[in-house]
């Protein structure tokens, strides 16, 4: 079963990286961004076959190492 | 004294603090990743360095380590912890000191000398330095110091923040801050500062052949503090 997570920066911590991105964006022509905050995305598959124990388990591994919950929020998404 | 520095895959400032350690009297012993237990120790020093290649954040692999349940265990009943760089950033994984290292403000790898003012003395890391403000290196991607609101009151209010960046006169400034860390922050010790981690390297000063020896202040302080 495979289980996506997407982790994202808290909305007061500064993202140096989404502001370059913004600004070549924008240097680019692409100049109606308001903001670009960059994340990370993740697909695990795991050997889990119930979805809500798959997620449980995700869900454990973002708290313990995938997301800094100080600075990240994390998101799982639905298994397909 | 007896000494261990623990390496992980990819430090690199472990051989350097092994020298540091010894040149001021350490019994200092190497300690691999894997290991399950710390030799008897005085003193734990997790060095700089790029462990697990900084992957997903810088230190999270490094801090789920085998040998790093032994070091939090040593830091929770006493022992004396500290992480430099690298180290800093495995110890705010942990959990042993608050607050993250995020990647510096202007996205520049900072590689200079800067001057660091001491906050407080009333640890055995600083304990009787009779200077207010060392002079050492820094060298990192990822030294921007942040923490939640909240932690920060909590470490204000315990007095938690080791060393601040300030120019030569102890000044602290936004424009002495290299890396945009919250309040200048350089170092931070856990409640009970048995803990630090900072962000300078006091190993690489100290001897006149490097760029200068406060490093060596610190280290011949720290042997004392101890003893």
């Amino acid at each position: 079963m495979k289980i996506s997570v997407i982790i994202t920066l808290k909305k007061d911590v500064l993202d140096p990286q989404g502001k370059i991105i913004h600004q070549t964006l924008d240097g680019m022509g692409f100049d109606d961004v308001n903001e670009v905050r960059q994340g990370k995305y993740f697909e695990i598959d795991t050997k889990e076959t119930d979805n809500d124990k798959a997620k449980a388990k995700v869900e454990e591994m973002c708290k313990k190492l995938l997301a800094n919950l100080v600075i990240e929020n994390y998101k799982i998404i639905d298994s397909k | 004294m007896k000494s261990s520095v623990i390496t992980f895959p990819g430090s690199n400032c472990d051989r350097d603090m092994d020298v540091a350690l010894k040149k001021f009297g350490f019994k200092n012993k190497m300690v691999w990743h894997a290991d399950a237990e710390l030799p008897k120790s005085d003193l734990v020093v997790l060095p700089g360095g790029f462990s697990y290649g900084d992957y997903l954040r810088c230190g999270s692999m490094a801090s789920k380590s085998k040998i790093m349940q032994s070091v939090i265990n040593f830091a929770n009943s006493g022992g004396m912890v500290m992480g430099i760089c690298n180290g800093f950033q495995i110890l705010v994984e942990t959990g042993l000191v608050p607050g993250v290292l995020l990647r510096n403000k202007y996205l520049e790898f900072i590689c200079k000398n800067v001057f660091v003012k001491i906050k407080d003395k009333k640890n055995k890391y600083f304990k009787n330095v009779d200077n207010e403000v060392l002079e050492l290196h820094i060298a990192h991607n990822e030294g921007n110091y942040f923490c939640t609101k909240d932690q920060l009151k909590e470490i204000e209010d315990n007095n938690q923040i080791a060393i601040n960046y300030c120019d030569e006169n102890g000044k602290i400034e936004d424009r002495f801050n290299p890396n945009g860390s919250i309040k200048n922050i350089a170092g931070i010790f856990n409640k009970e500062k048995n803990v630090l981690g900072m962000m300078p390297h006091p190993e690489r000063m100290i001897d006149t052949s490097l760029s200068g020896e406060d490093g060596s202040l610190f280290f011949k302080n720290l042997i004392n503090n101890l003893k």
